[in-house]
């Protein structure tokens, strides 16, 4: 077997872990979040909403199907969710040195070498995982050597500054206009779009989109803490004041909840897999979704023209909302999946029919 | 939907190959929910030795066959409200879609729960299943329905070769097959039709691999996918012959989505409100897709679902049934979160078949589109490496993980390319030769991550054979080998090869340096969330690819462990599931905490509710070490997992684990022949006369003396493995060959075997050497046929007084002198009232749950408060008492087993038994024979009646069959006979005279209802004729006996009891 460089990852509480680097070696710092889907490495390792994070997923054997051909179409990665690896690190049980998949053509742990992002695998990831879960999200660092570095808490940092783009892009040529203001927004966000005859105006997350026209506005998913993002939650405040149908996912939820006036809270450990049920209070349907987040609206401060869209069934917790009688609405979870289950999908189908609707 | 107030369910009768123990669990789960519901539940399930039939699971019992007739005449009686047609395999599903079909459901208002019977009927049929799909846009392979021959051949020429021919309506595939050339259609179908009146041509896809999701959808139209699993095989392997891992390991989040996605799709569609499954064929070059099959009902590959994820799928089933939404259920794990979700795994799960083709004479070894496997492991690990290496473990062949075994290959490319049930040590072998993983791959199509993973474990296995000493392996390496899945044994193997200790003891070496390094495995439960959320029930499995315990242990000494049955086999079934949970049932009501340690998930035992503490994991000496050192038992119990268990007592005696019950000197006493019978010749106990020899020339002096027939068999048995009787010097030879390939550190045993002798066994519980309780049956067939295989009846009806006397008098010097407290089993030939013992078991027997059951009276229960120390009054009442008679038969599954001869003998066959009660012994016989399959016939019964010896034992039943009007054919010697005795019977040529009327012609026709061939041991050309007749009624189909004890009792049951005289009678109005 070849020597691999050993590693540590060091919590804020003084746990150790030992493990083998497998990606890049470099001491970096970040949240550990551990998340619980099966498959989507790829997705998720270029998922903006990650940056600042050290991934932990709960599924041991993390490499299987090595990393896709990175193609585009429309101007968007085929297989990823963005340019780039966004999470500070990822820690797995078993890696899979080598790989197998028609469609791939480089291991994980190249591509992580590549991105300059460090790997370390032979981690009790469930014993991190139960750490994590009892004592909440900490901050911690993967130590190379005798390396010491400063621990570093995302929260405290406008994440979605970073990931934001920092140009306006216009995709698609659709029958619909719609804003997206991108405040790390998943590529599958843009497909969803597109595929329902959108075209699309990606804007900076601070980017004042309240003077423009357009069919409807998009809140995207997005890393960190929403109560960084003042100036996005300032236009959203601004056009809610009007008709035009709005729609958001994820930190686009809490953006939407913040500018209503309601409040938001970080969650302990938060909610990352492809497994979490939400229903519509009231209802009999319960839905599968992908979820990755770790703040949540605070339901008891939702505003009277408010109601809750979606609560979380094992929890309780706020999944989404909407406007009782304007055509805004928002989802904590991810209807665009990649990764996960493509379940709720739908939302997006109901975004085209409110502004269909306002048309007319 | 109106109010239900009383549910019938359909169990699965008999285990059978593709029909297995699984049924047990999912029955047993959809009665709990009945249950909780305050529902009435009645079952009918003829198979006695299943937890379902158990007391306290369903409220009312019926030991009956699950055919439309008696559950027609059940419905009547019991007046249901609603019916779940979906827990007992296809047998139940047959049987539900009949009973809807002929209007009885209709007729008594039964409502059926859960999927309606026309969505059933619509997966059911492979041309309306496709049409349905295609409605929405879901490709299937492409496939053509055929009604004869000629449709079959013209679908042919439109799809071109390879196909896949299936028969529809069928268990696991039966009928089905791949063929490449006209000729091989031309068999396949000749034999689908036999089956079926419509068989499938369907594109090939071998190759392909193989994906499957397990889907639950309730009424309000929620519907999740609760696992997808993975074929290590691809396309072209049965999934129930394939090696299975869950969750998928090769797809991508698209692929892994986009078939989640398209089966919520069809499960909607169809209609389905419970659970289902969905195979589909997934193209290795592309997002391509077939779907393959949709199970409509609880299946084999559900059971497993629920295992490898925690998730219970028929439990939860049952209550979708009821009108629950999915959102209202608990997960029964957390019991915090919702049932409505997706289990997320932090483990992987390999699934592995057990096969038991050594056990047939002629059967094809090779695997392939129909299902052959007895019975399944599941192994449980952070690594591939580490669960298949568990896994090939489990299945207990002598094999000690992928690689340290000594496999002979005689064509690696051969055994790649047409695989057989040893194909993983063929590809062990490949990489000893060199072979890349890209030629692999090309000859198997297993997916290459497979075998990367596969690799690994060989390279290391490389790294361990540089080292001469354990001691010189450096930690790391010891860890990564651990954690690689290699046992103790396997490490040993490796690095102490030239050390002149015993296996065990080099093994011992290893455990104590591996500790001395600090390396111990850790214990991790099965959560359904991936330790999102904690869980509440102690579901748990062993890894070395962790540092930290899931489980505070108490070391309270309070645990008592119970070692399970392992993978269900011929010899070892479900009857050990129903002893290891009665067990587990008496240590959790006498305040201990119970603890299961096994791996099948076909089981009850291993559902994480029967105890609390469930270790599914191995039953090796190693693991069990490992579970005790943590757990500190107050003792463990050998007992009532059958011979796996057993095997381990004097070893883990010899670690000073607390072996509960009888001491392990003394099952070594009754274990070790030598040493049994010098303690027989001591009590004064008459046995055959056997002598353990080691050379050719000592079993011909041997010979000498005692002359023939003779039994020959190896030292340690198992259901009696290369066991046979020879009757002449060449058939000795022969055997003599086969007995040294199956243990050549064992000497081979030849007894004196005793012609004509009647069979008799005892199964009783003793407290201190003084027997408590006991039961005494005797078989219906003659000495010769093994015991698993016979016809039992208990209470014995037709030995003598005097017989039954110095049976007890024998158990109990036996008892006494082996200080016995616990189970034990003895086995007796008695000719005249001479008494011979040949087998005693210091453990629980297969036939305790029948004797438990006819007699009311749980011989487990009673064995476990004795070995817990409780003193037990003897019981009081006695088998003399009881006015019925209760009669269990053996299921075979030999229409599965392509080209096996069914005949029986000292070797066992069969696969699964039923037990029924009647008034009498004939109504007995006659309810357990229609159980395993034997049809009333209509007309025509074919009679071939062997040796004189048999033509005689059936003369006057042939008589009575001629008194009813059936009509008697023979072929020509017992026509002769026959004649000679008065009866005109038809006579029909041999299978190798070119004469009509043809006896093959007649069975091929569908002309006779019913085959009794009775073997005869004399020239090549009788048993080639013979072997002919009794597989052609096999592969017709036609309901076959091949004793003829078995067969004039049946004859008689027939003749005197009438279809509708038979008692609808449930296990409490006995």
């Amino acid at each position: 077997m070849q020597q691999l460089k050993k590693a540590r990852l060091l919590l804020e509480d003084g746990t150790i872990y030992e493990g083998t680097s497998f990606g890049y070696e470099k001491s970096v710092s970040g949240e550990v979040v551990f998340y619980t889907a099966m498959t989507g490495y790829p997705e998720s390792l270029t998922d903006p909403s990650y940056a600042g994070q050290i991934l932990v997923p709960t599924y041991p054997m993390i490499g299987n199907y090595g990393v896709p051909v990175d193609d585009e179409r429309d101007g968007i990665s085929k297989f990823f969710e963005s340019d780039r690896i966004h999470c500070k690190a990822l820690v797995i049980s078993d890696y899979s040195s080598r790989y197998s998949h028609w469609n791939s053509q480089k291991s994980l742990g190249d591509w992580l070498k590549e991105q300059q992002v460090p790997g370390l695998f032979g981690i009790d990831t469930r014993a991190l995982t139960q750490k994590l879960r009892d004592c909440g999200a900490m901050t911690g660092k993967i130590l190379f050597d005798d390396e010491d570095i400063p621990f570093y808490d995302p929260n405290q940092d406008n994440l979605v500054a970073q990931v934001s783009t920092r140009k306006i892009m216009e995709y698609g040529n659709g029958r619909y206009k719609v804003i997206l203001v991108d405040c790390g927004v998943k590529n599958n966000i843009l497909r969803c779009l597109l595929k329902r005859d959108v075209t699309v105006k990606r804007v900076p997350w601070d980017y004042d989109f309240t003077r423009e026209a357009c069919d409807g506005i998009f809140l995207s998913n997005g890393p960190g803490d929403p109560a960084m993002c003042e100036a996005t939650i300032a236009h959203v405040r601004k056009a809610l004041q009007g008709n035009t149908p709005i729609m958001g996912i994820c930190l686009g939820n809490q953006l939407m909840a913040r500018a209503a006036g309601a409040e938001t809270y970080k969650l302990k450990y938060g909610h990352r897999g492809h497994n979490q049920p939400v229903m519509q209070p009231g209802g009999t349907r319960c839905y599968i979704t992908s979820q990755n987040h770790g703040f949540a609206i605070d339901e008891r401060t939702l505003p009277a023209d408010w109601e809750p869209l979606f609560v979380n069934v094992n929890d309780g917790t706020n999944e989404g909302i909407r406007h009782r009688s304007k055509p805004f609405f928002s989802a904590q979870f991810h209807p665009e999946a990649a990764s996960g289950p493509v379940d709720t999908e739908f939302l997006f189908d109901d975004f085209i029919k409110a502004m269909q609707d306002s048309h007319e | 939907m109106k109010q239900i107030y009383k549910v019938l369910l359909l169990g699965s009768g008999a285990l059978k190959i593709g029909e297995a123990g699984e049924f047990d669990y999912s029955g047993s789960q959809a009665l709990k929910a009945l249950r909780e519901e305050g529902i009435y539940s009645v079952l009918i399930n003829p198979n006695i030795a299943t937890v379902q039939t158990s007391e306290g699971v369903a409220d009312k019992i019926y030991y009956l066959p699950v055919t439309p007739e008696f559950v027609e005449k059940v419905i009547e009686k019991e007046r249901p409200d609603g019916i779940l047609l979906s827990f007992g395999g296809q047998t139940a599903l047959n049987c539900g879609v009949a009973l809807y079909k002929s209007g009885v459901l209709e007729k008594y208002g039964v409502q059926v729960l859960g999927t309606p019977v026309q969505a059933i009927i619509d997966t059911e049929d492979r041309e309306i299943f496709a049409y349905k799909l295609a409605e929405i846009g879901v490709k299937t392979a492409r496939s053509i329905a055929a009604s004869s021959m000629e449709e079959a051949i013209a679908a042919v020429e439109e799809i071109g070769f390879p196909v896949i021919i299936r028969a529809a309506y069928t268990l696991g595939g039966l009928g089905s097959g791949f063929c490449s050339n006209r000729e091989e259609l031309e068999r396949l179908a000749a034999s689908a039709f036999s089956y079926s009146p419509q068989i499938l041509v369907e594109e090939s896809l071998k190759g392909w691999k193989e994906v499957e999701y397990e889907v639950v959808r309730d009424g309000y139209d929620n519907c999740i996918t609760v696992c997808n699993m993975e074929n290590f095989d691809p396309l072209g392997i049965h999934t129930g012959e394939s090696i299975v891992v869950a969750p998928s390991q090769t797809l991508s989040n698209s692929e892994y989505h986009k078939l989640r996605a398209i089966a919520i799709q069809i499960v909607r569609h169809i209609g389905i409100v419970g659970e289902c499954n969905v195979q589909y064929a997934l193209d290795p070059d592309s997002e391509d897709y077939r779907v393959i099959e949709v199970n409509a009902r609880l299946s084999r590959s559900s059971a497993l679902a629920s295992k490898a994820t925690g998730y219970p799928l028929a439990f939860v089933a049952a209550k979708l049934g009821m009108g629950y939404g999915l959102h209202e259920i608990k997960n029964s794990v957390t019991k915090v979160t919702t049932a409505c979700f997706e289990p997320a795994l932090d483990y992987v799960v390999c699934k592995i078949p057990r096969w038991d083709l050594n056990k047939f004479e002629g059967v094809s070894k090779l695997i392939g589109s129909s299902m052959k496997s007895v019975g399944e492991i599941m192994a449980i690990g952070r690594s591939f490496e580490e669960a298949i290496q568990k896994g090939i473990r489990m299945i207990g062949q002598g094999m000690h993980g992928f690689v340290g075994n000594a496999t002979k290959v005689k064509d690696i490319d051969e055994e790649l390319q047409h695989p057989t049930d040893a194909r993983l040590f063929a590809i062990a072998k490949a990489f000893d030769e060199g072979y890349s993983i890209d030629k692999i791959h090309e000859l198997t199509k297993i997916d290459r991550w497979f075998l990367q993973r596969l690799e690994n474990i060989h390279l290391l296995k490389e790294e361990l054979s540089r080292f001469d000493h354990e001691t010189d392996v450096p930690r790391e390496l010891l860890l990564e080998a651990k954690q690689y899945g290699f046992s103790d044994f396997q490490i040993a193997r490796f690095t102490m090869k030239d050390s002149p200790l015993s296996a065990h003891e080099k093994m011992l070496r290893v455990r104590a340096y591996r500790k001395s390094l600090g390396i111990f495995p850790c214990i991790k439960q099965i959560d359904t969330l991936a330790g999102e959320y904690p869980a509440l029930t102690n579901y748990l499995y062993v890894t070395y690819n962790g540092t930290k315990n899931d489980v505070e242990y108490e070391h309270d000494n309070r645990s008592v462990i119970v070692l399970g049955s392992g993978a269900y086999r011929i010899g070892s079934s479900v009857e050990f599931d129903w002893c290891g949970v009665s067990a587990l049932n008496t240590i959790r009501r006498m305040g201990y905490r119970s603890v299961m340690i096994n791996y099948n998930p076909e089981t009850v035992s291993t559902d994480y509710d029967t105890c609390d503490r469930l270790y599914f994991d191995e039953l090796s000496f190693e693991r069990v070490m490992d579970i005790v050192e943590l757990e500190t038992p107050r003792g463990v119990i050998v007992s009532t997992g059958g011979q796996i268990p057993n095997n381990l007592a004097m070893r883990l005696h010899g670690e000073n684990v607390p072996i509960l019950g009888t001491s392990p000197e003394s099952i070594d006493r009754a274990e070790d022949r030598q040493k049994f019978s010098s303690m027989c010749d001591a009590l004064g106990i008459d046995q055959p006369r056997w002598s353990e020899l080691t050379s050719i020339e000592d079993i011909y002096r041997f010979v000498d003396e005692v002359g023939f027939p003779l039994l020959i068999r190896p030292s340690y048995v198992l259901s009696g493995a290369a066991m046979n009787v020879v009757s002449n010097k060449d058939e000795l030879l022969h055997f003599l060959e086969l007995a040294a390939e199956v243990s050549k550190d064992h000497p081979v045993v030849v007894s004196e075997f005793i012609e004509q002798a009647k069979e008799v066994e005892i199964d009783a519980v003793a407290q201190d050497g003084e027997i408590k309780a006991y039961a005494i049956s005797e078989h219906v067939e003659f000495a010769g046929v093994h015991s698993g295989d016979a016809t039992i009846v208990f209470p014995a009806q037709k030995l003598y007084v005097e017989t039954i006397r110095r049976i007890k008098k024998i158990a109990r010097s036996i008892a006494r002198e082996l200080n016995i407290s616990g189970p034990f089993n003895m086995q007796f030939l008695a000719k005249d009232n001479d008494i011979k013992v040949i087998e005693c078991n210091l453990r629980a027997s297969r036939s305790f749950p029948f004797v438990s059951k006819v007699l009311k009276y749980n011989f487990i229960d009673m064995a476990t408060r004795i070995m817990l120390g409780e003193r037990v009054e003897p019981l009081a009442k006695s088998f003399f008492d009881l006015d019925y008679v209760g009669v269990k038969a053996s299921q075979f599954s030999f229409a599965r087993l392509l080209k096996a001869d069914p005949v029986l003998g000292v070797d066992m066959a069969s696969t699964g038994e039923v037990g029924c009660l009647g008034e009498n012994y004939y109504e007995a016989i006659l309810k357990s024979m229609l159980s395993v399959g034997q049809r009333i016939p209509r007309k025509n019964i074919l009679i071939s009646s062997g040796p004189m010896r048999s033509k005689v034992e059936l003369l006057n039943s042939t008589r009575m069959l001629m008194e009813k009007g059936y009509a008697i054919y023979s072929t020509e010697g017992t026509a002769k006979f026959l004649k000679e005795n008065g009866l005109d019977v038809n006579v029909l040529y041999w299978p190798d005279e070119n004469r009509e009327p043809n006896v093959m012609e007649y069975l091929r026709d569908g002309k006779i209802d019913l085959v009794i061939n009775i073997p005869k041991n004399h020239t090549r050309r009788e048993l080639d004729n013979g072997y002919k007749i009794r597989r052609a009624a096999v592969d017709y189909n036609i309901p076959l006996i091949t004793n003829a004890r078995l067969a004039s009792a049946y004859i008689y049951a027939i003749c005197r009891v009438a279809p509708a005289d038979i008692a609808i009678k449930s296990w409490d109005e006995y």
